[in-house]
């Protein structure tokens, strides 16, 4: 199904299913254990012996020798894998370094062997045996040093990395108000709960990989082109995800040598990548220095707005897209933006949670608060006069689809009580505590991916859906339920729902925030298929026929799903494919994030009160799990706001703070109550589901909010995060 | 994890003769630093003698008036226990400061004054430390140092004390018990207990080979106004930036005892002295003699304002 109008009145507008909050349906296999992740295949692959991945202990370099004979002769070892002996590998599009190293080493702690062994205990321990002579390079570790050598990066998803429109230098200089600031975002990790895993079995050159991957048809591709092997042979199984948050949008060395490793050992391998292993050893998202500049009348009305950002890569990579936003969401006739690409030789960057915007509001947002007490304007209002109902770069010939920023900062001013806010900083004591508020927009780009799904009546009339969408804990299994139900009249439980796999047809996967709109697109072109089948059936015809209660009916007639469908069942597979609307209308997601923190008056512990947000993001499917996708996200913006950072070691080259006892995510005890309100927002734009994405939404200027609010608190304006207590003492006693 | 044998030792005698005779044994309590620190081959015993089975998990009243802690008394029992939240509450306090509710439900009493400091240098095997690796050098020092230690450090370690329990057994005073190979009893007064790095920061306590924690002894009541304020990154599981046990007295007397600052549970007595001078004075009398980082040296100011901030809440409480 080509979607490149409008969408009109169609079947999930009924709003029976879908839009009503629904526990997730594949809640009770996951809390009672019976959920199959991918490192505990034992169903699947009996037998599995377990691989121990051997990381480089050099940043950049090479490998002089290699001596594996004490691991070989450890007890209980069945092989090992090395450059040397894994025949010719290439490499896949989306990884930037080989995932299995050698002789030439990357980054620290990439792998360079794989020791397989009867099990984990001995697979651990005799990769302790494998001896490594390295030959170390220097390399380049610090971006700040390395930022005058930033280059022009290519385009990022058709995107230049630089963008023009007016004169902003002539605007700025010519503004009332002007704000000029350097911010500072540093690494971050995933942190997910469920470390990379792959179980691996080979039969004949078939290869099958259950491992934890959210784009299943992207990984396939990438295991194929790495082993040289046809996409035909190389099946994916990845049904239940323990989350990913980016770091597991491409295939990685678990998968790679778990595959190698069968191939070895003539046995089935299973490899995870180890806890401390993983900063090291896969993605992160890259640190940025950003600079912001906004000249605004004395009214706050933006004339210029300029935002450049410097984030660093090993060579070949790409840079952090934090200025995107900045193209976006504010007016203003005279605008820049510029990414510089530095080479750094740390282990690799690449997309975490809102790639690009995340860390661009963290920096855009405290800019645009700075301006708000410059120019004397409450910071809601400020954003309210700079909103823009079309894309200020292109102009009015590009409207946004649908934009309803102001709604959220008006209704979330509102249920916060931001009213009472006092504009001037330190002024509000509670106790021991400085308390101050904080507002941010959200913005996120709202991106459709092509999404395939298979649909089918069974003979007892209960609906199955099969697509290779993934659940990375986000509630897919449960809005492609409420989809296939909704489309063709059935309860939810009467809908069994299969993801993850391969042989099912490929979809958009899980990335982006463009799951679940893309996703349900599909299911819903795969239905309006199975529809048509079923009323031809029936002797209906198709535009007239409705679908409820388990009925096909047309007037006063009607038959079962199950009858129609008969002995075989009825099955109908298509994709949604999406059209130029997302050129000819700007689309995106958008929020307003309000934080209120207290800051010890001795020690400047931060401490965050309440929590609270409004959100636009098109439709929402099951507004349960939409909840929960936005606070976790809102969590993960406190995080960068106070505590997480990979510490770099510029000497070495490599993030010294690699587990997660040392590398700080928010615990319970950090988040209070947080409020979420969704703006009723139906987006005909985006699919015919007429919603958006929202899973990176919540994340997007949270941590903002939060430094907004500690300026409010203490009158101490913060730019390098995350911010902690020694930054804070630092900036009060100087 | 390298391959060792085990066994569960019967008695505590026989648990040290056991510890003296192999080479490379370790005694296992919870298991809940020793366990990761195999598994990352940063310990390599070749025997474990679990004690978990001796006994040695009460918690008696002494005939000086005092509490004798077995060794195997878990963090979660000791912080529970009433005798020591109305008498020792500092104790209490800082015991539920530490780690996570799972984790003090398995660590124990001897465990947790034996536990390793938490910098990442010693941490990461392919990484210089001269405590994990006697004369590769410190990786620390010159690297990412924020968290470690700014007092009683020495040229070849900056590692801290990462323990909360610690601190407030430094502040109250106590002892540890232990019984050697030859059934040999000792009662080590804890300031003794712990050795600062100088050259040789792989020994980290007086114990000698085959030494058992049989017991912690406190010294009867000491009154007053129990606080520990641990100051940190996040609101829980996190290790201290800056820890304070405190005892207020009535009279304007107060003893202190700092964590995540020292090379081991750190105690000054000029500190206590200075305590009716106010924060600034003891945080002075505390440091003396500290060697900060450009990453740590924030320490420094957040002892004073962690102190200020005591200060306060008991003007507050008078």
């Amino acid at each position: 199904m080509k979607f490149d109008q409008p969408a009109g009145i169609n079947p999930i507008d009924r709003g029976r299913v879908i839009g009503i909050p629904h526990d997730r349906i594949d809640g009770a296999a996951k809390v009672t254990g019976t959920a199959p992740y991918a490192y505990e295949r034992h169903d699947a692959a009996p037998n599995a012996a377990y691989g121990w991945i051997v990381g480089s202990a050099i940043a950049k370099g090479r490998i002089a020798a290699m001596d594996l004979r004490a691991a070989e002769g450890a007890p209980g070892v069945l092989g090992v894998v090395t450059h040397a002996n894994a025949g010719k590998l290439g490499k896949g599009s989306m990884n930037t370094a080989p995932l299995l190293g050698g002789p030439q080493i990357d980054h620290y702690e990439q792998a360079v062997a794989l020791v397989i062994a009867d099990t984990f205990e001995n697979a651990r321990d005799a990769a302790k045996l494998v001896r490594i002579d390295y030959v170390a390079d220097a390399g380049k570790y610090d971006l700040a040093a390395e930022s005058i050598r930033g280059v022009m990066p290519p385009d990022s998803f058709g995107s230049p990395a630089d963008s023009k429109v007016g004169d902003f230098d002539s605007g700025f200089a010519a503004a009332a108000v002007t704000v000029d600031q350097r911010y500072t975002t540093p690494d971050h990790s995933h942190a997910m709960m469920e470390p990379h895993a792959t179980t691996a079995a080979w039969n004949g050159d078939r290869l099958t990989l259950w491992t934890s991957n959210q784009m299943i048809d992207w990984g396939v591709g990438e295991v194929a082109k790495t082993l040289g092997i046809p996409r035909a042979n190389v099946r994916l199984v990845s049904p239940y995800i323990g989350g990913g948050f980016g770091s597991k949008l491409f295939v990685r060395a678990d998968a790679v040598l778990a595959a190698l490793g069968a191939k070895r050992v003539g046995r089935p391998v299973k490899v995870a990548i180890a806890r401390h292993q993983i900063p090291n050893n896969t993605t992160h998202r890259p640190a940025t220095i950003q600079r912001i500049r906004i000249g605004a009348d004395k009214h706050g009305l933006i004339d210029a707005i300029g935002h450049e950002v410097w984030s660093g890569d090993l060579p070949g990579g790409g840079p952090e897209t934090a200025a995107m936003q900045t193209r976006l969401l504010y007016r203003g006739p005279n605008r820049m933006t510029a990414h510089r690409l530095v080479t750094l030789n740390l282990p690799e960057g690449n997309a975490m949670r809102a790639p690009g915007e995340a860390v661009g509001l963290l920096a855009l947002e405290v800019a645009m608060d700075e301006l708000a007490e410059a120019c004397g304007v409450d910071p809601v209002e400020l954003r309210i006069r700079n909103d823009v109902q079309y894309d200020p770069e292109a102009g009015p010939q590009r409207p946004f689809s649908s934009r309803k920023l102001v709604e959220c900062l008006r209704a979330g001013a509102d249920r916060f009580g931001w009213a009472k806010r006092n504009p001037k900083p330190g002024q509000v004591r509670d106790g021991r505590w400085l308390v101050g508020m904080g507002v941010a927009a959200a913005f996120r780009n709202n991106v459709a991916m092509k999404s395939g799904a298979r649909i089918g009546v069974d003979g007892a009339g209960r609906v199955i859906v099969e697509t290779d969408m993934t659940d990375i804990g986000t509630g897919s299994y449960t809005i492609i339920g409420q989809t296939a139900a909704e489309m063709l009249g059935v309860t939810l439980d009467q809908v069994t729902v299969r993801l993850g796999d391969s042989r099912f047809p490929a979809s958009a996967g899980s990335g982006g925030q463009w799951g679940a709109n893309s996703s349900t697109a599909g299911v819903y072109a795969a239905a309006m298929a199975l529809r048509a089948m079923l009323a031809e059936k029936a002797g209906y015809p198709a535009d007239q026929a409705q679908f409820d209660d388990g009925l096909v009916k047309l007037g006063n007639q009607s038959q079962t799903l199950a009858s129609l469908a008969g002995r075989e069942g009825l099955w109908a597979e298509d994709s949604i494919d999406f059209g130029d609307l997302d050129k000819r209308y700007a689309q995106a997601t958008f929020g307003a994030h309000f934080c209120e923190v207290g800051v010890d008056i001795d020690t400047a512990e931060i401490r965050i009160r309440r929590m609270g947000g409004a959100f636009a993001a098109g439709r929402i499917l099951n507004p349960k799990s939409a909840r929960s996708q936005v606070i976790g996200a809102m969590t993960m913006g406190v995080g960068a706001a106070l505590m997480e950072a990979l510490d770099v070691d510029t000497r070495f080259g490599f993030f010294v703070n690699h587990d997660m006892a040392e590398y700080l995510v928010p615990v319970h005890a950090d988040i209070p109550p947080q409020d979420v309100l969704f703006i009723e927002e139906l987006d005909d734009k985006s699919s015919p589901m007429k919603a958006k994405g929202v899973g990176e939404l919540g994340i997007c200027g949270a941590g903002a909010a939060v430094a907004n609010a500690i300026y409010n608190a203490t009158g101490i304006r913060l730019r390098d995060y995350p911010l902690t207590i020694d930054k804070l003492l630092k900036a009060q006693a100087a | 994890m390298k391959s060792f044998t085990y066994e569960r030792a019967t008695s505590v005698q026989a648990a040290a003769k056991a510890a003296a005779s192999v080479q490379g044994a370790r005694f296992i309590a919870g298991g809940t630093n020793l366990l990761d620190l195999m598994k990352l081959q940063i310990e390599t015993p070749t025997h474990l003698i679990d004690v978990n089975h001796l006994g040695l998990d009460r918690i008696e009243e002494t005939p000086e008036g005092g509490l004798r802690i077995g060794a195997l008394v878990r963090n979660t029992d000791l912080a529970a226990d009433k005798r020591v939240r109305r008498d020792y509450a500092v104790l209490s306090r800082a015991l539920v400061a530490g780690a996570s509710g799972q984790l003090r439900n398995k660590a124990t009493t001897g465990g947790n004054l034996l536990q390793r400091t938490r910098c990442p240098y010693f941490y990461d095997t392919r990484m210089p430390c001269n405590k994990r690796q006697p004369g590769s050098g410190c990786g620390a020092m010159q690297g990412m140092s924020r968290s470690l230690a700014i007092l009683g450090v020495s040229d070849a370690c900056i590692a801290q004390h990462p323990s909360d329990m610690a601190v407030a057994m430094r502040l109250l005073d106590s002892a540890v018990d232990t019984i050697d190979a030859n059934g040999a009893t000792r009662s080590i007064p804890i300031a003794d207990f712990h050795l600062l790095p100088g050259d040789t920061p792989q020994r980290e306590t007086l114990l000698k080979p085959g030494e058992m924690i049989t017991a912690v002894t406190l010294p009867k009541p000491i009154g007053g106004a129990h606080v520990y304020r641990k100051v940190r990154d996040r609101a829980s599981y996190a290790f201290a930036l800056v820890s304070v046990a405190a005892v207020f007295g009535k009279d304007g007397t107060a003893r202190f005892a700092f964590g995540g600052i020292g090379a081991k549970p750190w105690r000054v007595a000029a500190a206590d002295a200075a305590a009716k001078q106010g924060p600034k004075a003891v945080a002075e009398a505390a440091l003396t003699g500290a060697r900060t980082t450009h990453h740590n040296d924030f320490k420094k100011l957040l002892v004073e304002r962690t102190l200020a901030s005591l200060y306060r809440q008991q003007e507050a409480r008078a």
